[in-house]
């Protein structure tokens, strides 16, 4: 037994890495939903999801249940096989994506394995490309979806998720051209790395980071990654004024959880990128030699953790005074094991700095949807082909020339 | 058989069989998907290969922008299945000739070379993408731009034809 297990010892840790990443993210994205509800209810002066657990903490367990207890039932004259293979395409992919974010710049050391943050190898060297080959099968998913349910409504979704990822890859795939530049290599660890150290004017931290050279390339790229992902205000496909609801009409309980599910981890995963391409992916914002700035998320967890517990004890149902201070008492607990044990303190700071962007970007998502109103189909391809690719091949252009004349750094 | 050679025929048996449905298969949308996957296959082929950005352009230019373009084209005329004929005259006679000979043309190219078909593994300027990059803008810089013209002149071309009359 114990030969078998040092035999496949990567094997198994790859395995048990898949299982944990994908209970994350399916965690993660039950939560966003709730997170979504209650900023866009606050922003239109709603209180969103409040009955079920307090704060409406429970809502995204009861939606889970509602989905697999559904009826699903097969419209009438679709393609069967397709019809059924494009939700398993949406999942499968918008999934296999997110195994190539790297989450962390130092292994755990567990057993005499190295063992890194993320389930591909640190040294993947085509780490962008692999992942804009994987969003680039994406679109099969909805297109398929809406061709096979055998209705117009879809089908016309279907054609407008189609025409908008190929006008809006082009724009994605040059945006980052930029960054790749700078960093000389496909390697998401390595571009995180080429964003340390002095940036511009020789200043540290945040100053080092991407965003700044970058910022036209940033504004291509998170546009186009927006529209890539058939969010507001670029959610033609699933425009619910005139398609009902776009390609995925036709798709009732889990099948159309499979979807959601799909298009919000696309989200984080696009998150994932903003940061690690622009915004130096798990590096402080602070100067290396500012080491107060370590006990940062201690600090806030622990208030954050204060303040659950201070809002639990003065609850209106018994369940929520329950449920609040306990996670609130956990959640302070967490900050508090940091504080006292500075080896952990020292391995969350890259995680906890990036999960800390990936958040800010999923907020963002979140407000534009709250925000802008839906583009219409003329608007939205002139932006792509006469706004977004020039722009992106202009920055391109001028990447190159700079970096010619004054080298990449 | 080590892993890579089990990989290698679980691929070339799934490009195979892509290919084969692709012809079989009566709707044209299921023939664009079994091409999807054959695509996909030989991706996985480059990559068993040591060939990572070739793999990876693979899938983003074949798998994703072409075929899109196709299961694009089909949705929006919304072909139906496709009736079939009898096989012709000019594809039953000289087709299967055809066949024959390339079969045997590569069947022989493959006896008479038999070592550098073995070696598989591709260290060389291929494998990395500044070799590739290199081989394009270097080597070989007059004939691709010369191809990135041509192609220039058919979009233009296209665009012309497809523009509306002028009133």
């Amino acid at each position: 037994m114990t030969s078998f297990l040092s035999a496949n010892a990567e094997l198994i840790i790859t395995i048990v890495k898949i299982a944990l990443l994908l209970f994350i993210v399916l965690t993660a994205n039950a939560y966003l939903t709730w997170f979504e509800r209650k900023v866009v209810a606050h922003i239109q002066s709603r209180w969103g999801p409040h009955r079920v657990g307090p704060h409406g903490l429970l809502q995204p367990l009861a939606d889970g249940a509602k989905f697999l207890f559904k009826e699903d039932p097969t419209p009438a004259g679709v393609d069967k096989f397709v019809y059924h293979l494009a939700p398993l395409l949406a999942l499968t992919l918008a999934l296999t994506a997110i195994a190539i974010i790297p989450f962390g710049p130092n292994p755990i050391r567990l057993f005499g394995h190295d063992i890194y943050l993320g389930i591909a190898s640190p040294d993947l060297n085509i780490g962008i490309l692999a992942l804009f080959a994987i969003t680039a099968l994406g679109v099969y998913g909805v297109a398929l979806a809406g061709w096979s349910s055998n209705s117009k409504y879809p089908l016309m979704g279907g054609l407008r998720s189609s025409a908008q990822m190929i006008s809006y890859e082009l724009a994605l795939t040059m945006s980052v051209v930029g960054v790749l530049l700078m960093a000389g290599t496909f390697n998401l660890r390595d571009i995180i790395k080429a964003q340390a150290g002095p940036g511009i004017f020789g200043w540290p931290g945040i100053f080092g980071w991407n965003i700044w050279p970058q910022l036209l390339g940033f504004f291509c790229f998170f546009v186009a990654a927006i529209a890539e992902t058939n969010r507001a205000p670029f959610d033609l496909p699933e425009a619910e004024q005139e398609l009902v609801a776009g390609f995925n009409t036709e798709y009732a309980s889990f099948k159309f959880a499979m979807f959601f599910i799909a298009e919000y981890t696309s989200m984080i995963t696009v998150s994932c990128l903003c940061s690690i391409m622009f915004f130096g992916g798990w590096l402080s914002p602070f100067p290396d030699t500012w080491t107060f700035t370590h006990y940062l998320p201690s600090a806030i967890l622990i208030a954050f953790g204060l303040w659950v517990i201070w809002d639990g004890i003065r609850y209106e149902t018994i369940l929520g005074r329950i449920m609040l201070p306990g996670l609130g008492t956990a959640i302070a607990g967490l900050g508090a094991v940091f504080v006292l044990f500075p080896g952990v303190n020292e391995f969350i700071q890259g995680p906890f700095w990036l999960l800390s962007k990936i958040f800010i970007f999923l907020f963002v998502y979140v407000w534009m949807r709250g925000t802008l109103p839906r583009f219409r189909y003329d608007q939205l391809m002139a932006f792509g082909w006469k706004l977004l690719l020039p722009a992106s091949i202009v920055n391109v252009i001028t990447t190159s020339f700079v970096i010619l004349k004054w080298g990449a750094k | 058989m080590t892993p890579q050679l089990a990989v290698f025929f679980v691929l070339a048996a799934l490009a195979v069989a892509g290919a084969i449905s692709l012809i079989l298969q009566k709707h044209p949308i299921h023939s664009a998907l079994s091409l999807i996957v054959v695509m996909v296959a030989l991706a996985g082929l480059y990559l068993l290969l040591g060939a990572e950005f070739v793999a990876a352009v693979q899938i983003i230019v074949y798998g994703g922008a072409i075929m899109v373009l196709f299961v694009f084209v089909i949705m929006l005329l919304n072909a139906g299945v496709e009736e079939h004929t009898s096989i012709s005259k000019m594809a039953g006679g000289p087709g299967l000739l055809l066949v024959v000979a390339l079969g045997g043309f590569i069947a022989a190219t493959i006896a008479r070379s038999s070592e550098s078909v073995q070696a598989a593994e591709q260290t060389g300027t291929l494998s990395s993408t500044r070799g590739i990059s290199s081989m394009i803008f270097k080597d070989f810089v007059y004939p691709f731009e010369l191809t990135s013209f041509l192609i220039l002149v058919a979009i233009l071309g296209a665009t012309v034809l497809a523009q509306r009359e002028k009133s």
